[in-house]
């Protein structure tokens, strides 16, 4: 009883951990993408610094979903409250 | 659902080589890795045993890698002291990419092995954690031999009060690039098996190819993110 408590909550948790940890990353990869195309409408003859520059940005604000993905994977697959 | 066995995915079951009572090894990662660094290890011996004045299209590639690494170096460190950490960059750099795109590019799933399946040895969270570890263990040489005890003073900038962020920030460091390296690679097969196992056939391709494009914007992130903790030490 107590153990399928913990499994439900656990699956709650990973979906909430997921769900949230994506909206941060989500605003915040539309802002950096929208001034990118900005600045390339302004000045198309920086497209290559601006895309590379971009693309770190990009992995620097996934890791944070990511942070939110490691967490729910542990909590679905090596769960240390169960057992 | 024999045909199926390809798309299955196994997380936390590994193949256990007991070395002591108390210490295993997760056996299948080390075999990977082996085969990642001798692949990497026998295309640089052989690509850089003839050069040539004009070169070819392998030494050229090697070159471009080299260039690439180089760059990262450079920008992050400094042109006066980068040449010191460049091997170190270059190995972290190509143990990383070659990891990753060896996971994806390598159908593994094809040998079997009692326990456990071949995947990406950046698919290991202990893989990950030594690379991260290293990372953090390099800067603090990188800082004792350029500034000797003058190493301390950082930790007091920019005032006396940020001293216990300063501390944690050591900490912090390598955990997130762990998680990073790590997250990222296990959403990639993660995701791809799923897919897999809904449609084996064809709509899986572009989530793959995402998943290299993916890998190798990490290998570069580790890299520069290894090459910038060591920069912002010594400038």
């Amino acid at each position: 009883m107590v153990d399928s408590l913990i499994a439900a909550a656990s699956v709650i948790a990973a979906a909430v951990a997921v769900g949230f940890a994506g909206i941060g990353p989500g605003i915040g990869q539309g802002n950096a993408a929208g001034q990118a195309v900005e600045g390339i409408a302004r000045q198309p003859e920086a497209e290559g610094k601006i895309r590379g520059t971009l693309l770190l940005s990009f992995a620097f604000m996934e890791a944070l979903t990511i942070y939110g993905l490691v967490v729910a994977l542990s909590l679905l697959f090596a769960n240390p409250f169960v057992g | 659902m024999d045909t199926f066995f390809l798309s299955k995915i196994e997380v936390g079951s590994h193949l256990y080589i007991n070395f002591t009572e108390t210490l295993h090894l997760h056996g299948e990662t080390i075999i990977v890795s082996t085969i990642v660094v001798s692949i990497i290890s026998l295309l640089l011996i052989l690509g850089t045993s003839d050069l040539k004045k004009v070169p070819g299209t392998f030494q050229n590639l090697l070159e471009i890698i080299y260039e690439l690494v180089k760059s990262i170096a450079i920008t992050q460190m400094g042109p006066s002291y980068y040449s010191q950490f460049l091997p170190f960059i270059a190995t972290i750099f190509l143990f990383v990419l070659g990891s990753n795109w060896a996971g994806a590019l390598i159908p593994w799933k094809l040998i079997e092995i009692p326990n456990g399946e071949l995947a990406a040895p950046t698919n290991d969270i202990n893989t990950t954690a030594c690379l991260a570890i290293l990372a953090s263990l390099s800067y603090f040489f990188a800082g004792f031999k350029i500034k000797g005890l003058g190493y301390f003073k950082r930790y007091i900038k920019p005032s006396v009060f940020l001293l216990p962020i300063n501390i944690i920030e050591d900490f912090t460091k390598p955990l997130s690039l762990n998680f990073r390296l790590f997250g990222n690679i296990v959403a990639d097969e993660l995701t791809v098996s799923v897919l897999c196992s809904l449609v084996p056939i064809l709509i899986p391709v572009p989530i793959m190819v995402l998943g290299l494009f993916a890998s190798s914007i990490q290998a570069l992130i580790f890299a520069t993110l290894a090459a910038a903790y060591i920069g912002e030490v010594i400038e």
